[in-house]
């Protein structure tokens, strides 16, 4: 063992493996920073070049693409609160605050930082791990991989804020999204309504975007400010790094979670972001800060997600079944370079195992590194005025919608969605449980499914089931007591109590939809209706908990952002800036993306921005090049319109 | 070790050979400076892009003119999202190709609803063969025909992904075997159900030649999996011969025969044998709209030609495309013309087995 790793280390320390692993660093940051693009936009980059390459060469390449996709991805989170990818959901609960508050330098190099040292600890721990984790990996059933879904959702008992009847409502609004499709167990379509879009289910960009992208990007709108509200980017990178330093207990802790999360397969770096979070929270002293903008609340899910691609990489070696989505596109260019990964590979290849493993802690390093250097200048861009930056950022966002499954239906659901998230944070509705709900959703009724066919009910007394049930109701238990702290929607409007008819509205579609749901599954099989059902009264449930808050005043529940404009009789405009963006969906469903862009960016820029003609001019045809020029560059597709097409 | 790696100069040189044999039909075309897109109608990473990206760069190099071929992932739907979207959109100008695969070849014989594809418009320019093995978990106490009983004796865990999927020939065999199998859908992969094997869930297991080879031949050295047989290869007139990546291994036919003492018959095994043809023996295909230009579909069955004559192929193509002949131009083209061909009769037994035994209607 220690030959094969003195060998490998000499592999990675080479001049020509170095440089193609920096190489797939930069297409790894830029496919990272990207929104809605992962390892498959980088995979498609590296891929003609990968073909003749040597093997060790090739691997640092692919290695160094696939690490830095979640260290990249921080800058949209924190930048603009737009969840970059899975894994830097939780990352946007501090960071976006801490950039509004002039403090984006300061939260991108904590971020970096605690990137670099969880994907450092993740690939230490991991040498060690890859010779002896086979029996862990296999410890882990269908029964504990279920436990853990579990686990995941008892999270939105922290991130529910002051009112855990609407935390339970979102999830279970999120579980619902997330059954819309076909059964896992029986290929049954579930609440498509006859929709040919629905049947592979919502997909998870467009449900983040909507959530997330679009409702900021209304309010920063409504705002007219820059993000940051301060001038001066005050708080600065060092003390980013400081923080980082001051935290290393918290930093190994949720890099030892994030790489025995991402070890297992089937869970990846969906869960372990909001796990990082919820774990800070709840041993943290001092918690009034959090969903503020405490920096604690960045180090946690940038350490653990970092560290969880070192995990993700122990059941493709040692299995060849991947342990997350870049993990898949790592296995298939490892089966392009010849090599078949599964035990085989790790008994016979030892220094080859090293080799991807030390490349791996390389690349984070390299990646952090250049990240932290790069965002002196990026922060900088929280101090433009927003109306500059709104229109590129719906281009980016759209673009990235659209790449989920190359579809208008894709921008039909931002917009649905982001309309959703909109009057969700209006009202107060935890937007995070949402999400956790739909990410955890297939997961959670595959692997209870699996294991009741497996078990019968026995699962129940496994010990592994029984010692996360354990871990899972004492997280619920800190979470119910302290989690009325962490809010992730802001404070209410103290005029609030006088538009609860408004809200009355929000909570009962949330009960018609869980309705609907409950109604859809009496006509299915039996397997294929027992989690719509449950997830549905769950749903319905949560919503009628909160009516009847609403019903009695309840101070948990009420919440209005706007409500002292609506009492006023005037109009927030939130709505018009969602129509604008629709308009632009049907603007690309009829002349294409670039068309509709070359009308929609400028008009915007002029029209609300008060831009010079010639400068919305320039700025809109680079633009264009941009995006023209990487979805080519990444053999991408760009919505094409009816007219166009009608042509061709 | 070596195998999709280095195409290097050897096989420009033996493009530049074989192009001169077939400049007749093939100097008319010429492709250069043209893009060429490949609807691959699954995820990136996954069996059917893997197998897609070994070929992609060798087209392109085989193909008059050195076009680029660039693969344009389009998942979803089990592949038929994809590949009806190739139907409905693409032109037959033969700029435009697509990959199939198992599973997207079932929905079409079986007459899935959402299947608005036809494959009687396409033609075959090159099919990929694979194979599978059966093995079962020490502790059910079988190793051969022999056992049959002890296997028919109790009831047998198999975690697979679906009823209509690259499984299905593989649940008909344990039908017909008259085994007490117990089928858990919804594994996401053929390498999820390996490790429910291997976590001890899942007495019995099948996997693809490629997977066998690499993770579970380990497991069968060490004690840890027992094979029972190789599904075989099905030829183009129904008959069924041992399987070139596992000689030792009887077939399913060899394995019925043993076990039961006649041979398989009736429409379980004419069922049996039309999935095989469709599904292992021509599992991955490149397909061409049959209306493109005659000369640019000679093109491409020469190029495929050319690709698979290259006398370092076979090492190149490794584990993942196995020993298999692979079929090109008009013998592929034949055998899918051959493969779809399903008798009503068949379809309709299919059609009942899958509602009766899996409440699956198409």
């Amino acid at each position: 063992m220690l030959d094969a790793a003195l060998l490998a280390l000499g592999q990675v320390l080479a001049v020509e493996h170095i440089l193609f692993l920096v190489v797939g660093v930069l297409i790894g940051l830029i496919v990272g920073i990207l929104p809605g693009l992962g390892g498959i936009a980088g995979m498609s980059i590296l891929l003609p070049f990968l073909y003749g390459m040597d093997a060790t060469s090739a691997l640092g390449m692919l290695i160094g693409m696939v690490a830095v996709i979640p260290t990249g991805d921080t800058f949209t989170s924190v930048m603009m609160g737009i969840p970059g990818s899975s894994a830097s959901q939780a990352t946007v609960l501090d960071g976006f605050p801490l950039a509004k508050k002039g403090e984006a330098a300061r939260a991108l190099s904590a971020a970096f930082a605690s990137s670099l040292f969880g994907g450092v600890i993740g690939a230490l721990v991991l040498s060690v791990a890859i010779v002896v984790a086979r029996p862990l990996v296999l410890s882990f059933s269908s029964a504990e991989l279920f436990m853990l879904t579990l686990f995941g959702l008892s999270m939105v008992a922290v991130l529910s804020g002051r009112s855990l009847a609407k935390g339970i409502g979102a999830a279970g609004m999120g579980l619902i999204l997330g059954t819309v499709g076909t059964a896992p167990a029986t290929g049954e379509p579930r609440m498509t309504l006859g929709i040919d879009y629905l049947y592979d289910g919502i997909p998870l960009v467009a449900v983040a975007m909507g959530l997330f992208a679009i409702p900021e990007i209304i309010d920063l709108l409504k705002r007219g400010t820059a993000i940051s509200e301060t001038t001066g980017l005050g708080g600065g990178w060092l003390k980013g790094l400081r923080d980082v330093l001051r935290h290393p207990w918290l930093v190994s802790r949720c890099a030892a979670l994030g790489c025995v999360i991402g070890a297992l397969p089937g869970l990846g770096g969906a869960v372990v972001d909001w796990i990082a979070y919820s774990h800070a929270v709840q041993t943290s002293r001092d918690k009034s800060q959090f969903g503020k903008g405490d920096i604690r609340g960045v180090i946690a899910p940038e350490s653990a997600n970092n560290a969880c691609q070192g995990g993700a990489l122990v059941p493709t070696l040692l299995f060849g079944v991947p342990g997350s989505g870049s993990m898949a596109v790592f296995l298939g260019g490892m089966v392009l370079l010849g090599i078949q990964p599964g035990i085989t590979l790790v008994e016979t290849r030892l220094d080859l195992t090293y080799t991807i493993i030390w490349s791996l802690a390389l690349a984070n390093i390299v990646g952090a590194g250049l990240c932290v250097l790069l965002a002196r200048y990026v922060a900088r861009l929280t101090q433009i005025p927003f109306v500059y930056l709104a229109p590129f950022m719906i281009m980016i966002t759209m673009f990235a919608a659209f790449q989920a499954t190359r579809s208008i239906e894709d921008l039909v659901a931002l917009i649905v969605l982001g309309a959703l998230g909109l009057y969700m944070r209006r009202f107060g509705w935890p937007r995070p449980a949402l999400l956790i709900g739909f990410v955890l959703a297939p997961g959670a009724e595959g692997y209870l499914y699996q294991a009741v066919q497996f078990y019968d009910w026995a699962w129940v007394w496994r010990p592994g089931v029984l010692i996360i049930g354990a871990i899972t109701v004492v997280s619920m238990v800190l979470g119910l007591r302290y989690g009325a702290e962490v809010s992730s929607e802001g404070d209410t409007d103290p005029a609030a109590i006088a538009t609860r008819p408004r809200q009355f509205v929000l909570a009962a579609l949330f009960l018609g939809v869980a309705a609907l749901c409950i109604a859809n599954a009496f006509g299915l099989s039996f397997l294929g209706q027992v989690f719509p059902m449950t997830v549905g009264l769950l749903a319905a449930g949560g919503a009628i908990w909160v009516l009847t808050h609403l019903y009695g005043s309840h101070p948990s529940a009420v919440h209005d952002d706007d409500a002292a404009l609506a009492l006023d009789g005037r109009w927030s405009g939130r709505e018009l800036y969602l129509g604008v963006f629709a308009a632009v969906v049907l603007g690309i469903w009829l002349v294409g993306f670039l068309a509709a862009m070359a009308i929609f960016l400028p008009a915007f820029l002029i029209f609300a921005g008060k831009a010079p003609p010639l400068r919305a001019g320039l700025l809109t045809l680079v633009a264009l090049g941009f995006i023209y020029g990487i979805t080519t560059a990444m053999s991408l597709r760009l919505p094409e319109g009816l007219i166009l097409g009608a042509f061709s | 070790m070596s195998n999709f790696r280095t195409i290097g100069l050897r096989v420009a040189l033996a493009c530049a050979t074989t192009l001169a044999a077939f400049a007749g039909p093939v100097a008319a075309q010429d492709f250069s400076g043209k893009n060429i897109e490949w609807t691959i109608p699954f995820g990136v990473g996954g069996g059917t892009d893997v197998w897609a990206r070994f070929f992609a760069p060798q087209f392109s190099q085989a193909l008059p003119g050195q076009p680029n071929v660039v693969v344009l992932n389009v998942p979803g739907g089990g592949s038929i999202t994809g590949a009806n979207q190739f139907a409905t959109r693409a032109k037959s100008d033969g700029f435009e190709i697509l990959g199939t695969s198992a599973s997207t070849q079932f929905p079409a014989i079986l007459g899935d609803a959402r299947v608005r594809y036809d494959y009687a418009k396409w033609t075959a320019v090159l099919a990929s063969p694979t194979g599978g093995v059966v093995y079962v978990a020490p502790d059910v106490g079988a190793s051969g025909p022999a056992d049959i009983e002890t296997l028919r004796s109790k009831e047998i865990r198999f975690a697979a992904q679906s009823a209509t999927g690259l499984e299905m020939p593989v649940l008909l065999a344990f039908e017909m075997l008259g085994l007490n199998i117990r089928p858990v859908f919804g594994m996401e992969s053929r390498g999820a159900g390996r490790l429910a094997f291997e976590r001890g869930e899942a007495g019995i297991d099948f996997q693809t030649t490629p997977a066998y080879l690499s993770s579970v031949a380990p497991l069968v050295d060490s004690g840890k999996a027992v094979p029972l047989f190789a599904l075989g290869v099905v030829n183009a007139d129904g008959s069924v011969s041992r399987d070139p990546s596992f000689p030792d291994l009887p077939t399913f036919v060899e394995f019925y025969q043993d076990a039961t003492g006649a041979a398989p018959e009736g429409e379980a095994f004419q069922a049996w044998k039309s999935l095989m043809l469709a599904g292992f023996s021509l599992q991955k295909m490149v397909v061409v709209p049959r209306d493109a230009p005659a000369d640019i579909i000679g093109a491409y069955n020469a190029a495929a030609q050319t690709i698979v004559d290259a006398p370092d192929f076979r090492e190149r193509a490794g584990d993942e495309l196995g020993v298999y002949t692979q079929l090109v131009g008009a013998d592929a083209d034949a055998a899918l013309t051959e493969a779809l061909k399903i008798d009503p009769s068949v379809k309709d037994y299919l059609t009942n087995w899958l509602k009766q035994e899996f409440n699956v209607s198409l």
